[in-house]
């Protein structure tokens, strides 16, 4: 493929050419030709320095937290506002250049890797957090905010967003990939908490999907733009403004861990609790060798056995009323007794061992790498493919802790493969197909808040039908007929 | 004794913000930009209304130093727990030459006029890191002084302090009256949360100003230049060992 282009290479200036030559070797050469050309219109709209084609800065901005392989673009441009946004955009919809949008780079599932090359926006420098309106607990954010800066920011206001998926990302890449988090149990996910978008289209259109600066509570105006465009993982736009949804910072807060005999005991108490009505906050799953894995990461002595860490949030009266009844439940199911934590400190170290799940998993087989798996199924149907997958794992010889948010009937399973060895990936890839279509076979879904992106392509034409990605892909065509907003994602 | 802690909180440019420098050198750009309770004053309100809530003092007195907008300091002070609030006017020129003599001037005649058993502030404000105030407070006083103290504990009419110092942690127990400054690991502060914010509102700030405590704020400090730090210089890749050992010694490095 490379010798057909070879004589367009010859056409670039001796700069150009000595630029090529240093850089990442591309793999799309009619693609990186077509950005020398434009190269000067881009730095004509954000600067100088706001175009990069150092090797490392590209390298940097093509890949992810996800083990999928680093697809560098050519180019990657900072913009500094949505106007430069708008002009860049239609730079590379005149030059048909691929336009991947990046925010933090903190995506599970490749959905930065530039499989055709192109022009990667990198969106960090518009870090603004705009009208903010406390009374009516709405706020609206540039993609360069992350989460954690703006809980920081909203501190003082009594008002905190309380989306939290483990990293800390752009709060407009949330959007994006529909993110989740550990208390959607309660507050919901980015679904439900996005209520207003700016988004630049492919041709440079800039698009207020709610209408510009509009933030009521709700709304029966016309198609849902705004949540058509959440979770379109950059296929549909470039999210330049999030207008969110904002809770107060419940009065008091308390943390609890209680431990089972069996898996079924802990799932069938998490369904329980919520059958129940307990407005619980958070309630998530760690099997047994999760626990020892975190046991020994983090020089912990829990009970190695399938256990509940489970977040109370509400005024000192009703915290009493839930945890009382949250207890009758689990003890009812054989649970141990609860272990508690009040204050912010205590609460800290109790959820350590969830927060470093990830980091124990890896350190049960250092050197190697961790995938994780992300079904959610019905909450009736939790019990049946947790035991099922553990049956699968254990059958299979992998490495496979499991930890999950089962109060929204969604579990990881982190599967820690050895990168170098193609029969253990191979295994792992059969497995977590396995997985997938086990919880489609159960009404539930094969992504429940990572995203498709790359990897889960195949798995989304099982899940929704033929006939709804025909529709994506209608929708998709009429958004982006030259298909350059994030090639390779979502729709195969 | 009164059981009163006095607690001292600034307001200051809230750290997340980009400091830039404004273009005639004068000081730096705070117009439009974000203000919030420097850090380690929001960790000395927490102490001392954990003090309050174990029934160790009676009462929590916030004070802060400037214009209007010191109020909102203060009210956070107050919904995280603090009783009432004291907001010394001080504005204009005045307020840009305010600095951690006169503060601490202030600071001392209100501790005498509320007969304060304790007086804690933050160790050091994070926009001009001076860790002054309370040193001078405590020798205006002639109190003793607990500083960077990352634990607390009552013992009667002492006060045992764990201080963070360059060698480690040192324990001193001194008597009261005092006067704390609070380090960075002495606890984590609550959030403000809305219903307390509401209940905020509805508790007294008393105003006044430097010349009613009879303190003097002229300063004795003038400030010649602000400039940002200099620029990171672009490094430079060589080839060779040799080529390295060259241009250290063309550099005057070796």
């Amino acid at each position: 493929m490379l010798l057909g282009f070879r004589p367009s290479l010859r056409l670039l200036s001796p700069r150009l050419q000595l630029l090529q030559s240093r850089c990442v070797q591309s793999e799309h050469p009619a693609t990186s030709a077509a950005v020398g050309s434009v190269l000067s219109a881009l730095r004509s709209i954000c600067g100088e320095g706001g175009v990069s084609f150092g090797a490392a800065v590209r390298e940097q901005h093509g890949r992810d937290e996800s083990i999928h392989r680093c697809c560098p673009p050519d180019v990657v441009v900072f913009p500094r506002c949505v106007e430069e946004v708008s002009a860049l955009a239609k730079v590379c919809h005149k030059h048909n250049l691929p336009i991947i949008p990046f925010g933090t780079g903190t995506g599970l599932e490749g959905g930065v890797s530039a499989v055709k090359g192109g022009v990667c926006f990198s969106l960090r420098n518009m870090d603004q957090v705009l009208d903010l309106h406390p009374e009516d607990f709405d706020v609206t954010v540039e993609p360069g905010v992350t989460r954690k800066a703006l809980n920081s920011y909203l501190r003082d206001t009594g008002l905190w967003f309380p989306v939290d998926p483990g990293a800390d990302a752009s709060l407009c890449g949330m959007a994006a990939t529909s993110a989740s988090g550990t208390n959607a149990v309660r507050y919901g996910t980015m679904r439900e908490n996005v209520l207003n978008l700016e988004v630049v289209l492919a041709d440079g259109t800039v698009l207020h999907t709610a209408g510009r600066g509009r933030r009521p509570r709700k709304t029966a105006a016309g198609y849902n733009l705004t949540n058509l465009l959440v979770g379109s993982e950059g296929t549909l736009g470039i999210i330049t403004k999030a207008t969110l949804r904002l809770y107060g910072i419940p009065e008091t807060m308390v943390s609890a861990v209680c431990s089972f005999p069996s898996v079924q005991a802990a799932v069938d108490s998490t369904v329980q609790i919520l059958q129940a009505g307990v407005p619980i906050a958070r309630i998530e799953f760690l099997d047994d060798v999760m626990m020892d894995a975190c046991n020994r990461f983090s020089s912990l002595s829990y009970a190695v056995s399938p256990t509940l860490f489970l977040e109370f949030h509400g005024s000192e009266r009703s915290l009493e009323e839930q945890v009382l009844t949250a207890e009758d439940i689990t003890q009812s199911n054989g649970g141990s007794d609860f272990q508690w934590a009040r204050d912010a400190g205590s609460r800290e170290r109790l959820w350590k061992a969830r927060h470093d799940a990830w980091y124990a998993a890896l350190a049960l087989r250092p050197g190697c790498k961790a995938y994780a798996t992300d079904v959610c199924v019905p909450l009736s149907r939790l019990p049946q493919i947790i035991v099922e997958t553990k049956q699968d794992l254990m059958e299979n010889r992998l490495t496979g802790p499991i930890a999950g948010h089962v109060g929204d009937g969604n579990f990881h399973c982190l599967m820690v493969v050895e990168p170098s060895d193609p029969e253990e990936l191979h295994r792992v890839h059969l497995f977590t197909e396995r997985l997938a279509r086990r919880a489609l076979a159960l009404d539930g879904t094969c992504t429940g808040e990572h995203g498709v992106g790359l990897g889960k392509r195949a798995l989304l034409c099982e899940e929704v039908g033929p006939e709804a990605v025909k529709v994506m892909q209608r929708i998709k065509d009429s958004l982006d007929p030259t298909t350059l907003m994030n090639p390779g994602k979502i729709l195969p | 004794m009164s059981g009163r802690v006095l607690v001292g909180v600034k307001r200051v440019i809230d750290y997340a913000v980009k400091i830039r420098v404004k273009p005639d050198n004068s000081c730096v750009v705070t117009d439009g930009v974000k203000h919030s309770m420097n850090p380690f004053c929001e960790i000395a309100v927490e102490e001392a209304v954990k003090m309050k809530e174990k029934k160790l003092i009676k009462e929590v007195v916030v004070v802060s130093c400037g214009p209007q907008q010191a109020m909102e300091t203060i009210r956070t002070a107050l919904a995280m727990g603090a009783d009432r609030g004291i907001h010394v006017e001080v504005t204009g020129k005045d307020y840009e030459n305010l600095g951690p003599l006169q503060v601490s001037k202030i600071m001392a005649a209100l501790a005498k006029k509320e007969d304060a058993l304790l007086v804690i502030l933050g160790k050091q404000a994070i926009d001009d890191d001076c860790n002054q105030t309370g040193q001078m407070t405590a020798a205006l006083l002639d109190w003793p002084q607990g500083t960077f103290a990352s634990e607390l504990s009552m013992e009667g009419d002492k006060i045992k302090v764990v201080r963070e110092i360059d060698g480690g942690l040192e324990t001193v127990k001194i008597n009261t009256p005092a006067v704390i400054t609070a380090d960075l690991r002495l606890n984590t502060p609550r959030y403000a949360t809305l219903p307390n914010i509401m209940k905020a509102k509805k508790k007294k700030i008393a105003n006044v100003k430097p010349a009613d405590l009879g303190v003097d704020i002229t300063s004795r400090l003038e400030v010649l230049r602000v400039d940002e730090p200099a620029q990171r210089q672009a490094g430079v890749k060589v080839e060779t060992v040799d080529d390295l050992i060259a241009r250290l010694k063309e550099a005057g490095r070796i």
